[in-house]
């Protein structure tokens, strides 16, 4: 029962791993582009949430929407002030751009924040629910379970409509794309905000589960590269599964290794998987 | 590419050596030679990640794990067969290409964004395995040498020996790297930087160059590490691997001008007294907002100017000549 209980907790924290890897995997397909500060996205969304719940009341359903909202405001507004700018720079201006920009957050997040674990006080989600001979936290499995709809949603929104037909093909050439009357800086600045927002929501999500501090987002960024390698860069879809797995090496190994090694696990299937196919596991060559 | 040398500039760089070699003796106070022993190691570090970062544009984040193994190195072997902590210098310069190989041959089949990333990965991966392992200390690390033995322990209480030993450190450094820009070997790093496809149509053995400027990297960013160790005689995961470690690689270079012989010496002289002032100014938790203002500069210089200053110096240069002559 334990084991079983160990596999379903990492499915459901991988569930949220997909969901802001979606975000990240998004924005690399359309513009070739790894945001850095992705993790510190994650880290936002938590401390939005927090800041929702002390200042203003309301559920999860409302800390979620707002982190959300506040995360698509962001994620728009630096692709409008600073990405559209680098990109057309050399790669070291690339990769800076966005890596400052995590250092930034991450230290003004210390320096308002603390260097202090929080959690969320009590939320309608506290407590635990059984299943079947095993419990789990209500918040672990709604927040898995929400973090698998909206991962589906997003890729049922890049293929099943138009304004998913719109990216899309700005993702394969922008230039084609605006001779078809499409706008690629538009469409562009929608994808950082859908996958700012991912981010935003996945770290509401796991702020109902889990306690955080600021240095969250290195880690959670980091897991989202392996997850992004791993599902093959660009696709949605391969993020979805990839989040489960990765959610699920980390726990089976916490569980059995101990939990210091659960990141020593994940690194290294990131760094086996550079070594045996660097296109990703589900990737094309 | 190449800015050609100006008669003028041979002077500015005799004048430079000089101020160098005469600071820590006018300067004599402890805290300023702390500050430039501080600088030259910024310097030495941040011009050994020039050679692939700067150079041939593979912009590495994940440089601490050369600094590191370079730290690590001379004080296993102090503490396991009382080795003095100098002797560990080449050990640590072996390991570190060793692991440049390890880690190049995978990583530089892919673009750019993907090596950075690859590179934080195996860093990090480093510095959680080495706060696990205890023949390195775990989480605590590994001490140097209390008392000197002898002078080869290179244990001194000045400051003055340390500084006239990195400054020799970085004039080796910056000598090679001036070889290496009127080679052909540098002539390829640039190439290889401008397009890598047009590089390998015209002849250029892309991996392997790229290969080579890595393990080259390599090897001096480890000999920074051993030298941070020898004066501190102390090294943990963190301060050893940590990610901050390669990050100030990084701005150092890129304030300064990457792929220049002088930038990652402007920028040290810029970020340095800056990063003191600030961690005077705010105290212990001064670390919190130099890193801040760390990632605030980082933000700006690949907004304004991606060439960093040198290059705005060069722009900016004729037209306040010709202000000044008018």
């Amino acid at each position: 029962m334990v084991v079983v209980q160990v596999i379903v907790g990492g499915l459901l924290v991988g569930a949220i791993y997909a969901l802001f890897s979606a975000g990240l995997t998004l924005i690399w397909g359309m513009m070739n582009f790894i945001n850095f500060a992705h993790g510190e996205f994650v880290m936002l969304g938590m401390y939005v949430a927090l800041l929702v719940v002390t200042w203003l009341g309301g559920g999860p359903a409302v800390f979620s929407v707002a982190a959300a909202c506040a995360l698509f405001v962001l994620g728009v507004g630096i692709y409008l002030s600073l990405v559209r700018e680098v990109i057309r720079g050399p790669m070291l201006a690339q990769i800076l751009s966005t890596f400052g920009l995590a250092l930034l957050l991450r230290y003004t997040a210390f320096f308002v924040f603390s260097a202090n674990f929080v959690t969320l006080p009590q939320t309608s989600l506290t407590g635990t629910i059984e299943l079947g001979g095993i419990f789990l936290p209500t918040a672990q499995l709604v927040a898995g379970a929400v973090a698998i709809v909206l991962t589906i949603s997003l890729h049922v929104l890049l293929t099943h409509t138009a304004v998913g037909s719109k990216l899309l093909a700005v993702a394969e050439d922008p230039a084609a794309a605006m001779l078809m009357g499409i706008r690629p800086d538009r469409m562009q600045a929608l994808a950082w905000g859908l996958s700012a927002a991912a981010a935003g929501i996945a770290g509401a999500l796991l702020a109902t589960a889990y306690p955080w501090s600021p240095s969250v987002g290195e880690t959670f960024g980091l897991i989202a590269f392996v997850v992004v390698a791993l599902g093959g860069f660009g696709s949605v879809l391969g993020s979805l599964y990839a989040g489960l797995i990765v959610g699920l090496i980390q726990e089976v190994s916490a569980f059995w290794l101990g939990a210091i090694y659960k990141d020593i696990v994940v690194y290294g299937l990131f760094v086996a998987l550079l070594w045996l196919r660097p296109q990703g596991l589900l990737g094309k060559a | 590419m190449a800015v050609k040398q100006l008669p003028s500039s041979r002077a500015v760089i005799a004048l430079l050596a000089a101020a160098l070699l005469l600071y820590p003796l006018i300067l004599s106070d402890p805290f300023y030679r702390d500050v430039g022993v501080t600088f030259l190691l910024a310097a030495i570090a941040a011009s050994a990640w020039n050679i692939v970062g700067g150079y041939a544009g593979q912009v590495s984040v994940g440089h601490s794990m050369f600094f590191g193994v370079g730290a690590y190195a001379p004080l296993l072997l102090y503490t396991r067969w009382g080795w003095p902590p100098i002797a560990g210098i080449p050990a640590g310069m072996v390991l570190a290409v060793g692991l440049a190989l390890l880690i190049g041959a995978p990583t530089f089949r892919l673009t750019g964004h993907y090596f950075s990333m690859a590179t934080i990965a195996v860093a990090e991966l480093i510095r959680i395995f080495f706060g696990t392992w205890d023949t390195v200390g775990a989480a605590i690390g590994l001490q140097g040498p209390a008392t000197a033995r002898g002078w080869w322990d290179l244990t001194f209480r000045s400051e003055l020996p340390y500084y006239y030993i990195f400054l020799a450190a970085l004039a080796i450094l910056l000598l090679t790297t001036a070889a290496i820009e009127r080679r052909r070997f540098g002539f390829y790093l640039r190439a290889i930087k401008a397009s890598e496809r047009a590089a390998r149509s015209l002849g250029v053995p892309v991996r392997q160059t790229k290969m080579q400027a890595l393990a080259l990297s390599a090897a001096f960013t480890s000999v920074a590490g051993s030298l941070y160790v020898v004066k501190t005689g102390f090294i943990a995961p963190d301060s050893g691997f940590g990610i901050l470690i390669s990050v100030q690689m990084v701005i150092v270079a890129a304030l300064g001008g990457a792929g220049t012989l002088f930038g990652p010496l402007v920028g040290a002289l810029t970020l340095v007294p800056l990063q003191t002032v600030t961690d005077n100014w705010f105290g212990g938790g001064g670390s919190g907002l130099t890193y801040i203002l760390y990632g605030g500069i980082i933000v700006l210089i690949a907004r304004f100017e991606p060439g960093g200053l040198f290059e705005m110096w060069h722009r900016l240069a004729p037209r306040l000549r010709k202000r000044a002559h008018a």
